[in-house]
């Protein structure tokens, strides 16, 4: 177990560092110049602009700019956004609470919504009540993200005027409505994960129920609910995590629309702004913070194999 | 005057409504099992002998499955009519079951020791300390080493002799009247199955726990049963004890069975086994008549048109074959 938990650790390391190799590059061959950004408009006059590129230090070779840059970076100094000379840290702190609320929010609504569901389906696999499950779970994969959340925005909010169409309230000002700001991009986010758990769990639920345990389980005398909850719920998760931490991964992705359709102040509104303003240190931090926290959720989905799976522990 | 069987099945139809039509897994079983004896099921696979099993824990799946006709009578009880709940204080409590695959029939995400702890809770009431204390002491009755560390332990950390034991252990945990097992040592080496077997037979005497020991395996039967039935497509062809069921088997099928059998003799001249002709028929398009008949090296005319009632030639034996029609008379009389 030991050796399992190291080895995966090194993945991690190596998985981390060719992220930041990655990243650096990637700012390299954007279009645009964050010199000429820097330096005002396209009628810059050429000293400013090189006075501009010394001032960023975009003058020095490749490999010296990657290595001040993580050297920086080891320290937690991500540097100043070139557009509004504010720390990029700062910048995050401030957004990071926004994104990690829809993010945390969304995951829930998936679980609680996916996991009923899919034990439901399996149980009554091949009746209408399965076939109903599966049209709403192919329609929530199928539907794109900006599509779901303003069709939500419509009936919610334009119709029924339940929820605010848009916008964030930090806790601080008002739980109640911060929490009502949170559903819609919860819903959007957490759905295609959802219909994800959901269909997973359907088919792993019927695999498991034919095994021969939970045959044993029932000739014990457990109940109906116990044999599915003690016995083959459990079972039939441990594939399902595996769905559910690729799927945490890919939301951090989604979350960009997210943001932009429901005008949430986080981390995916920032970077949609720094990359139309060619703002590469932010860029970069932010691309490496999701790669970082993806890398990491991956991390905790293997580690969390071993406490669900007792064969995995003890390989 | 005879004590009263304690499982008494009659007339027992389990059918399955499959798209193909309707499979009758069972199809007219009749048999009882005394209190304390050890009854052998015989049959090739897809016989029934399993799905008879499960009819009288009523754990087939339902639907498709469901019982036609006849009785399952058990301590005074008819279970086919009892309430959902009451089966349940039934399976575990009273009858137990092990299975085939001692690999696969426990789970592996739940330590051994909580396992047994589950079953005796379920229907003792007994303190989940109490609950332990005689969950360890199976486990030592069975013959497990050191169990403190295996009760702790996951099954995938023990091997599968020693996962068919903590099934028996887990089984016998509630002092049921009736074990049913299920082909429980096949998939196991011959070393160990005969160790489970030696086990299981001295726990009845201990226990006086009733076997229902479904096998393919005469020779097990030979070792473990006092009576014998033996099924084909669905029915019960013979019923018999044990010695004169080896000494000399009434039906055809049962001949030919004990003659696929590989002797000392045989397997020192490494001569070639007898088999029966032919292969268990479909479920879905039994022949007309005796099912047996298109395989029976002895089939008469009639056998292809009229399906036999059960004879009684001797004393205590019921056969389903023409050939012993002089012993109608007392047919359907239970053996």
């Amino acid at each position: 177990m030991t050796g399992f938990l190291v080895r995966r650790l090194l993945q991690t390391l190596v998985t981390l560092f060719m992220v930041t190799v990655i990243t650096f590059v990637l700012c390299q061959v954007l279009p645009g110049d964050p010199a000429l950004a820097r330096a005002g408009s396209e009628g810059a006059s050429k000293e400013l602009i090189e006075a501009a590129r010394k001032d960023l230090g975009l003058d020095q070779p490749l490999p010296v700019q990657y290595a001040k840059w993580m050297g920086a970076m080891l320290t937690g100094d991500f540097g100043l956004s070139t557009r509004s000379r504010v720390p990029v840290t700062e910048l995050f702190a401030q957004r990071l609470p926004v994104t990690l609320e829809v993010l945390v929010f969304a995951v829930i609504y998936a679980l609680a919504l996916g996991i009923p569901l899919g034990v439901i389906s399996a149980l009554y696999a091949n009746t209408w009540i399965d076939t109903t499950g599966t049209v709403i779970a192919v329609t929530g994969v199928a539907m794109p993200q900006y599509f779901q959340g303003m069709l939500l925005i419509l009936v919610l909010s334009v119709w029924l005027g339940w929820l605010p169409a848009s916008g964030y309230v930090p806790p601080s000002q008002g739980l109640w409505a911060n929490l009502l700001g949170m559903v819609m991009p919860a819903i959007t986010l957490g759905s295609v994960v959802a219909a994800e758990v959901m269909r997973q769990l359907r088919s792993s639920m019927l695999e498991v129920l034919g095994e021969e345990y939970v045959q044993t389980a029932r000739a014990k005398g457990v109940s109906e609910s116990g044999v599915i909850l003690r016995h083959a719920l459990r079972n039939a998760l441990i594939p399902v995590v595996t769905i559910i931490g690729m799927r945490i991964g890919r939301l951090i992705g989604g979350i960009v629309v997210i943001e932009v359709v429901f005008s949430m102040p986080g981390i995916g509104q920032l970077l949609m702004n720094s990359v139309l303003n060619n703002d590469f240190p932010v860029v970069q931090a932010g691309v490496l913070m999701v790669a970082v926290v993806v890398t990491l959720i991956n991390l905790v989905t293997d580690v969390s194999y071993m406490f669900i799976d007792p064969r995995i522990r003890h390989a | 005057m005879p004590e009263a069987p304690l499982l008494s099945v009659r007339n027992l139809r389990t059918w399955f409504d499959t798209d193909r039509g309707v499979v009758k897994a069972v199809d007219g079983v009749t048999f009882d099992i005394r209190a304390g004896e050890t009854l052998g099921v015989v049959g090739e696979s897809g016989c029934g002998k399993s799905m008879t099993a499960l009819s009288i824990m009523r754990l087939f799946r339902s639907p498709p499955g469901r019982i036609v006709e006849g009785s399952i009578g058990f301590e005074g009880r008819e279970l086919t009519t009892l309430s959902k709940r009451d089966m349940r204080s039934v399976r575990g409590g009273r009858i137990a079951m092990i299975f085939q695959d001692p690999m696969t029939s426990l789970n592996p995400v739940h330590r051994v020791g909580d396992q047994i702890v589950e079953a005796i809770l379920l229907h003792q009431d007994f303190s989940r300390v109490e609950a332990r204390e005689r969950g360890l002491r199976m486990l030592t009755e069975v013959g497990i080493a050191a169990p403190d560390r295996r009760f702790r332990e996951y099954p995938h950390q023990l091997s599968g002799g020693m996962r068919q034991r903590v099934m028996i252990a887990m089984a016998l945990s509630c002092n049921p009247r009736l074990l049913i097992a299920d082909e429980p040592t096949t998939a196991l080496d011959a070393t160990v199955q005969n160790q489970i077997i030696a086990l299981m037979n001295d726990l009845k005497a201990r226990y006086g726990t009733a076997i229902m020991f479904i096998t393919h395996d005469l020779g097990v039967v030979a070792e473990t049963a006092q009576r014998v039935i033996v099924m084909y497509a669905g029915k019960v062809v013979e019923s018999s004890g044990v010695e004169p069921l080896f000494e000399r088997p009434l039906h055809p099928y049962t001949v030919g069975l004990l003659a696929s059998r590989p002797s000392d003799q045989a397997i020192l001249e490494r001569s070639k086994l007898d088999d029966i002709q032919g292969s268990v028929p479909n479920l879905l398009d039994l022949p007309q008549g005796c099912s047996f008949h298109p395989r029976c090296p002895r089939c008469m005319p009639r056998c292809s048109v009229e399906a036999p009632p059960l004879f009684a030639p001797e004393l205590g034996r019921a056969v389903a074959c023409w050939l012993h029609e002089d012993g109608r008379g007392r047919e359907g009389d239970p053996a």
